[in-house]
C-alpha cells in the first residue's frame, strides 16, 4: 500500500478562540471516496476550511499529512498547487476577473509547480472545452466574470468544472449538494464521479445523505461535537438517512 | 490685493487689445466671462460644492497666461508616442492649447462635418459659433469656465450634421509644454453631435514636461435627438500640474451618450460635469476612473439634471488611491418635477491601498417628482478578503490575486468604453500602471 493521500490526526481546531473540531482521525488512500456527514454545527465546515487553508482558524493540537507532507504548514495557495482543491458551499462572485483568465492562470500556475510547460491560450481552451461537457456548462460562462450572476445551480457546476480542469489529487467537497435541484444534483455528482481516479481522493462533506445516492462512498464518517464517532461503509449513510444523527450518535456517545 | 486681480490685469493688457481682431460678439463673452469671475473669485472650502477641495494653491500661482505655441518639443516628441496614438482617425493636436496643424492629422471627412481649430471656426464660422459658443455651459456659479471664457485661445470645434454617422474616433490631443510655473492655458471645446449622428470623441490631456502649470478646459458638448456619443476624457497631466475641466453635455430626446473620465496625473484634478438631460428617453452613463499617489487629489463633480421624463442617468465612478493622496466624489441628482419615470444610479467605489489615502464622497439627491427610481451607494476600503482566498484557493498566489481583484476593478470601468482601440489601450495603460505600484500586490 502507498502512502495515504491524506491523514488528519487528533486534529483540535477552532475559530474565534471557540474549540470545534475536538480530535479528529481520518486515513484517506488513493482512489478512495470517503464522505464525512454530520449535523449542523458538528465541525464540517470548519474541517474543511482548515484543510483549505482559510484565514481565522486556529489549529490547536495534531497533524494533518497530506502525501507525507505537513498540510497545515503551507499556504491556501501551496496546497492547491500540490493538488489539493476545495469545491467551496458558497462559491465567491468575483466581479471584473473573467473566468478563462482565472482559470487559465490557476491551471498555469498549477502546472509551473509541478514542472510541466504553461499551456498558452489555444491548448487552454482546447482542454476546457473538453472538460465542459462533462459538467453541462453553457459556454458563456466562461466569458462572464468568475461566478458573478451564476444561479446557485451554475456556481456549484463552475466548482466542478475548475475541479476537472485542475485535475486535483484530493477534491474535499463541501456542501456541493445544498441548494440543488434534483437535475443539477444529478449533473454534479456526475461530473464528481466521472473524475474519479485510481490516483486520486475525493473527501465529500455533506449534511445530507441524498448526494450519496449519486456519489457512492467508499467510506461514511459521522462527525459529532468535533469527533468522528462512527465510520463504516457506505451502508452507514442510510441507516443514518433513516434513523438520524440522534439515535446513531446518542448510542455511540453513551460509553464515552 | 485680492486674488483676482492679476486676473483682470492680465484680461485688460492682453485680452482688450485683441478686441478688434475677432467677429463682434467674442469679445462681450470674454467680458462677461471676466467679470463673472471677478464677482465669484477662487471658490473655497466654504463653498458648498469645493468643500474638500483646497484650490488655495492654485489661486497663489503666478498667472501666465500661454498665448501662441511652440512646437518644437512636441515635434521632437512626435505626437504618435501619446497616449491613443495607435487609433486611426482624424487627431487634433493642440500645444499648450493652439492648435497645431503641422502635426494634426485630418483624413477626407464626411460630408458636412466639420473639424478643426476652435479659433479658425471663430472667424469662418462666425454665425453658428455664436449661437452655441458659451451658450450651455453655465458660468454663473462656475469661476473657472468664467475664467475659460475670458480667456480661451483655442481648442476643438466639431459639427456632426444630423444623420452622420463619423466611424472612427475623433482625437483631440492637448499637450502641456511650458516649464514655466503658473504657465495657463485655457483649452475650449465645441462639439455638436446632430440628431441621428453619432460620434466618438477621445480627449486627452497629457505633458512633455512635470512643471506646475495650469490647464483649465471648458468642453460644451451638444448631442441632438437620437444621437448616439461617445466622449472618453483622459487626464494624465504632470503630477505637479493643475488641471481644472468642465464639461458640459446638453443631450437630446432618444439619444445615448457615454461619457468617459480617467484620471491619472495632476497634483490637483477637478472634473465638473454637468449633464443636462433635456429630452425625453435618453440614457446617459457617466463613467470614470481615477487613480492617485503620492499627494495628488482627483476630484469628479457631477450634477446630473433629469429635466425631462422617461431618462436614465446611471453614474460609476472607481477610485484607487495610494499613499497620501484623496479622492472626491460629489455626485448630484437633480430631478425636476416634470420628469417623471426617471432612472437615476449612482455609485462611487473605491479601493484605499494606504491606510493614509483618503475618500470623501458626497451623493446628494434632490427630487421634485414624485415617481422616480433614484438609488446611490458609495463604498470605501480594501480589497476583498473572500475573493482573495478563492484565488489563491485555486493556486494563485498572493500577489497575483491581488493584482487580479484591482485589476477588475479598474476594469469595470474600462470596460464601458465602447470603441474597441480606445478601450484595449485604456486597459493596457491603466494596469502598467498599477503593476508599477508595488503596493498593488504587496498587503498592506
Amino acid at each position: 500500500m502507498s502512502q495515504p493521500i491524506l491523514e488528519i490526526k487528533n486534529l483540535h481546531a477552532g475559530v474565534e478562540g471557540k474549540q470545534i473540531l475536538k480530535g479528529v482521525d481520518l486515513t484517506i488512500n488513493a482512489g478512495e471516496v470517503h464522505a464525512i456527514m454530520g449535523p449542523n454545527g458538528s465541525g464540517k465546515s470548519t474541517l474543511a476550511a482548515v484543510l483549505a487553508g482559510r484565514d481565522g482558524y486556529e489549529v490547536a493540537e495534531g497533524q494533518v499529512l497530506y502525501c507525507g507532507k505537513d498540510l497545515l504548514e503551507m499556504d491556501p495557495e501551496e496546497r492547491a498547487r500540490e493538488g489539493v482543491f476545495l469545491a467551496f458551499q458558497y462559491p465567491i462572485e468575483i466581479p471584473g476577473v473573467n473566468t478563462t483568465y482565472f482559470l487559465k492562470a490557476a491551471l498555469n500556475e498549477i502546472r509551473k509547480h509541478k514542472g510541466l510547460s504553461e499551456l498558452d491560450a489555444v491548448e487552454f481552451i482546447e482542454l476546457v472545452k473538453e472538460k465542459m461537457k462533462i459538467l453541462h456548462l453553457p459556454e458563456d460562462c466562461l466569458k462572464r466574470s468568475v461566478n458573478d450572476g451564476f444561479s446557485g445551480g451554475e456556481k456549484k457546476r463552475n466548482e466542478i468544472f475548475q475541479m476537472a480542469v485542475l485535475e486535483p489529487k484530493l477534491a474535499i467537497l463541501d456542501e456541493t449538494d445544498s441548494g440543488l435541484d434534483i437535475d443539477a444534483l444529478k449533473v454534479v455528482s456526475e461530473g464528481v464521479n466521472k473524475l474519479k481516479r485510481p490516483d486520486n481522493a475525493q473527501f465529500v462533506i455533506t449534511h445530507y445523505q441524498r448526494l450519496l445516492n449519486y456519489i457512492i462512498p467508499d467510506y461514511v464518517h459521522v462527525l459529532f461535537d468535533g469527533r468522528v464517532v462512527k465510520s463504516g461503509g457506505k451502508e452507514l449513510a442510510l441507516e443514518l438517512e433513516e434513523r438520524g444523527y440522534e439515535s446513531l450518535v446518542g448510542h455511540e456517545l453513551q460509553p464515552a | 490685493m485680492k486674488e483676482t486681480d492679476p486676473y483682470l490685469a492680465k484680461f485688460d493688457e492682453l485680452i482688450a487689445p485683441t478686441a478688434g481682431r475677432h467677429p463682434s460678439w467674442v469679445f462681450p463673452l470674454r467680458k462677461a466671462g471676466i467679470a463673472r469671475f471677478a464677482e465669484l473669485g477662487f471658490p473655497t472650502l466654504k463653498d458648498e460644492d469645493w468643500r474638500f477641495t483646497n484650490v488655495a494653491p492654485l489661486a497663489k500661482l503666478p498667472f501666465k497666461p500661454v498665448f501662441g505655441a511652440n512646437t518644437d518639443g512636441v515635434a521632437a516628441k512626435a505626437p504618435g508616442r501619446f497616449t491613443f496614438a495607435d487609433l486611426n482617425g482624424p487627431r487634433l493636436v493642440f500645444v499648450d492649447g493652439h492648435f497645431a496643424k503641422e502635426v494634426s492629422t485630418i483624413p477626407s471627412l464626411a460630408k458636412g462635418l466639420k473639424l478643426g481649430s476652435l479659433a479658425t471656426a471663430v472667424v469662418s464660422d462666425s454665425a453658428f459659433l455664436e449661437k452655441h459658443l458659451g451658450r450651455y455651459v453655465g458660468t454663473e456659479k462656475n469661476a473657472f469656465a468664467s475664467l475659460n471664457t475670458a480667456f480661451f485661445q483655442d481648442g476643438a470645434f466639431i459639427h456632426v450634421p444630423a444623420d452622420v454617422a463619423v466611424r472612427e474616433p475623433i482625437q483631440l490631443l492637448f499637450i502641456s509644454t511650458v516649464r514655466e510655473t503658473g504657465a495657463t492655458t485655457h483649452p475650449r471645446n465645441l462639439i455638436i453631435a446632430e440628431k441621428q449622428s453619432r460620434l466618438t470623441v477621445i480627449e486627452s490631456y497629457v505633458r512633455t514636461v512635470d512643471a506646475s502649470y495650469f490647464t483649465n478646459a471648458v468642453t460644451e458638448l451638444v448631442v441632438g435627438d437620437d444621437a448616439v456619443v461617445e466622449h472618453v476624457k483622459f487626464q494624465d497631466e504632470s503630477r505637479e500640474a493643475f488641471h481644472i475641466a468642465t464639461v458640459h453635455g446638453q443631450f437630446g430626446r432618444h439619444s445615448r451618450v457615454n461619457a468617459h473620465s480617467f484620471a491619472l496625473g495632476a497634483r490637483l484634478s477637478r472634473n465638473s460635469i454637468h449633464v443636462n438631460l433635456a429630452g425625453e428617453g435618453l440614457e446617459c452613463i457617466l463613467n470614470g476612473l481615477y487613480l492617485t499617489k503620492g499627494e495628488q487629489l482627483a476630484d469628479h463633480h457631477m450634477i446630473v439634471e433629469h429635466a425631462r421624463p422617461h431618462c436614465a442617468s446611471h453614474e460609476y465612478f472607481n477610485g484607487i488611491l495610494d499613499d497620501k493622496s484623496k479622492g472626491v466624489f460629489h455626485g448630484r441628482i437633480l430631478v425636476q418635477q416634470v420628469a417623471q419615470k426617471t432612472d437615476a444610479k449612482q455609485t462611487n467605489k473605491n479601493i484605499l491601498l494606504s491606510d493614509e489615502a483618503a475618500v470623501d464622497t458626497k451623493p446628494q439627491l434632490e427630487i421634485y417628482a414624485d415617481d422616480v427610481k433614484c438609488t446611490h451607494g458609495a463604498t470605501v476600503g480594501q480589497l476583498d478578503d473572500d475573493a482573495i482566498y478563492y484565488l489563491r484557493s485555486r493556486g494563485i498566489g498572493l500577489e497575483t490575486a491581488r493584482q487580479m481583484l484591482i485589476h477588475a476593478f479598474a476594469g469595470e470601468i474600462i470596460d464601458r468604453v465602447k470603441c474597441d482601440p480606445a478601450r484595449e489601450e485604456l486597459d493596457k495603460l491603466v494596469w502598467e500602471r498599477l503593476e508599477a505600484n508595488p503596493h498593488v500586490a504587496e498587503k498592506r
